[in-house]
């Protein structure tokens, strides 16, 4: 139980284990838990960053969706204005339209009306000259009678 | 054991010889001198050191920054831990210190470990190819402790000259701890604290370790009395194993710790004083 020289090859040992522990564990193992450590926090910084992202592109939708439906209204609005428009404008077509119409079904009623009139006279004349020809048992002269006859029909 | 009746005494003394070589004693096999290597100290503590160089290679080289393996996760949380350690500790950075600390901390855990397994079975397995004696805890062996606490102890020299220079390590021997009028005292307290360092270190571990290994030899015993107290033995000897644990770890912990530790000091001026 006393030291020997032991003592020396355990001191090689020990120097070279360190430095073999060193070189192909300590050191690249320290730089890869660096790594991971750098990996995780880049991880987490983009997560929070995404999620901040996120939130804004929650608030860009929301303001989007109240543009498109103050938008909408405003067509909606336009639109009944347009077709009441439309209505109106249909109606007053109607209406003057319409006017046109009884205007010349009038127009056409009266010409009837003369139309029949004349015809009317033409036969009260002709009845009238053959009434008068019975009256007088005699054949009365259209002809001979030209000028009494037609003041008889601007009478009538 | 071998045939022969054998007292407890020389059981036990058969246990506490190493296997020697170089100057040795011929008839009580003991070194004789400085020049003669304890052959078992030196094989386990290759073993075990080779067997903690391969681990580390093949973990080293197949590393990756993503989910590690189940190996490379035991040896990482084993490298955080005492990186966790030299950063809460050690002042400043130097790379030396975590390699160091962790070698210190896994080989003398290693070689501790050693005492856990049955005490009789390697040395019979050594009778059985012709090796008379073997001891297989080399921490029971004066000159590992030694070797290690040496080695620290001259990083701890290297570093002070390095960091304060030989004139302010020559200060400290000067004007600590009593200031510059008791200089002849201060000069034998700093001695005795420096010196203090490598032999506690030293003999801290071979101390525990060496009685730790002469307790499982005490419960061995036990059945070679008679054979009725083999019970006995089984129950001791699982309860010393199970509290051996604590020890083998503990005595590894507080090995690399104190090298922290004093390393740190040695990095540290003392100027402020």
């Amino acid at each position: 139980m006393n030291i020997t020289a032991t003592l020396l090859g355990q001191i090689l040992t020990f120097a070279v284990l360190v430095w073999f522990i060193q070189h192909y564990l300590w050191e690249p193992l320290t730089t890869a838990l660096a790594d991971r450590q750098k990996k995780i926090a880049d991880g987490l910084a983009a997560a929070e960053r995404g999620e901040h992202e996120q939130e804004l592109a929650r608030k860009r939708a929301a303001e989007k969706i109240g543009e498109a439906k103050q938008q909408a209204a405003e067509i909606v609005a336009q639109a009944q204005k347009r077709a009441s428009e439309i209505v109106e404008e249909a109606k007053d077509n109607a209406r003057s339209e319409g006017e046109r119409l009884l205007a010349a079904a009038n127009v056409e009623i009266e010409q009837e009306a003369n139309r029949a009139k004349e015809q009317l006279r033409g036969q009260v004349v002709s009845l009238a000259v053959a009434g008068a020809g019975r009256v007088l048992k005699k054949e009365v002269d259209p002809k001979a009678h030209q000028k009494l006859l037609a003041d008889l029909v601007a009478q009538i | 054991m071998s045939g022969e009746a054998q007292s407890s005494a020389e059981y036990i003394q058969h246990h506490l010889v190493n296997w020697c070589a170089g100057n040795c004693d011929p008839v009580t096999h003991q070194a004789a001198g400085f020049w003669a290597f304890h052959v078992d100290t030196l094989l386990f503590g290759w073993l075990l050191a080779g067997l903690m160089a391969w681990i580390s290679f093949a973990v080293g080289r197949v590393l990756t920054t993503g989910t590690p393996g189940t190996l490379q996760n035991v040896v990482e949380s084993v490298v955080e831990f005492v990186q966790t350690q030299v950063r809460d500790i050690f002042p400043g950075s130097n790379p030396l210190i975590g390699p160091l600390a962790i070698t210190i901390f896994i080989w003398v855990f290693l070689m501790n470990a050693m005492d856990l397994i049955p005490v009789d079975l390697l040395p019979l397995i050594g009778r059985m190819f012709g090796f008379e004696y073997l001891k297989v805890v080399p921490t029971t062996d004066l000159g590992t402790t030694f070797a290690l606490a040496l080695s620290v102890f001259a990083l701890i020299i290297y570093y002070n000259i390095k960091i304060k220079g030989p004139i302010g390590y020559l200060k400290q021997f000067l004007f600590h701890p009593f200031g510059k009028y008791l200089i002849p005292v201060n000069i034998i307290m700093t001695t005795i604290e420096e010196v203090a360092k490598p032999v506690s270190l030293g003999l801290r571990l071979f101390g525990n370790m060496f009685a730790g290994e002469l307790i499982f030899m005490l419960i061995a015993l036990l059945s070679l009395a008679s054979i009725f107290l083999l019970p006995f033995q089984v129950v001791l000897g699982s309860l010393w194993a199970i509290f051996h644990i604590l020890i083998i770890t503990l005595q590894a912990f507080i090995f690399m710790l104190l090298t922290i530790v004093y390393l740190g000091m040695a990095h540290t001026s003392e100027e402020e004083h």
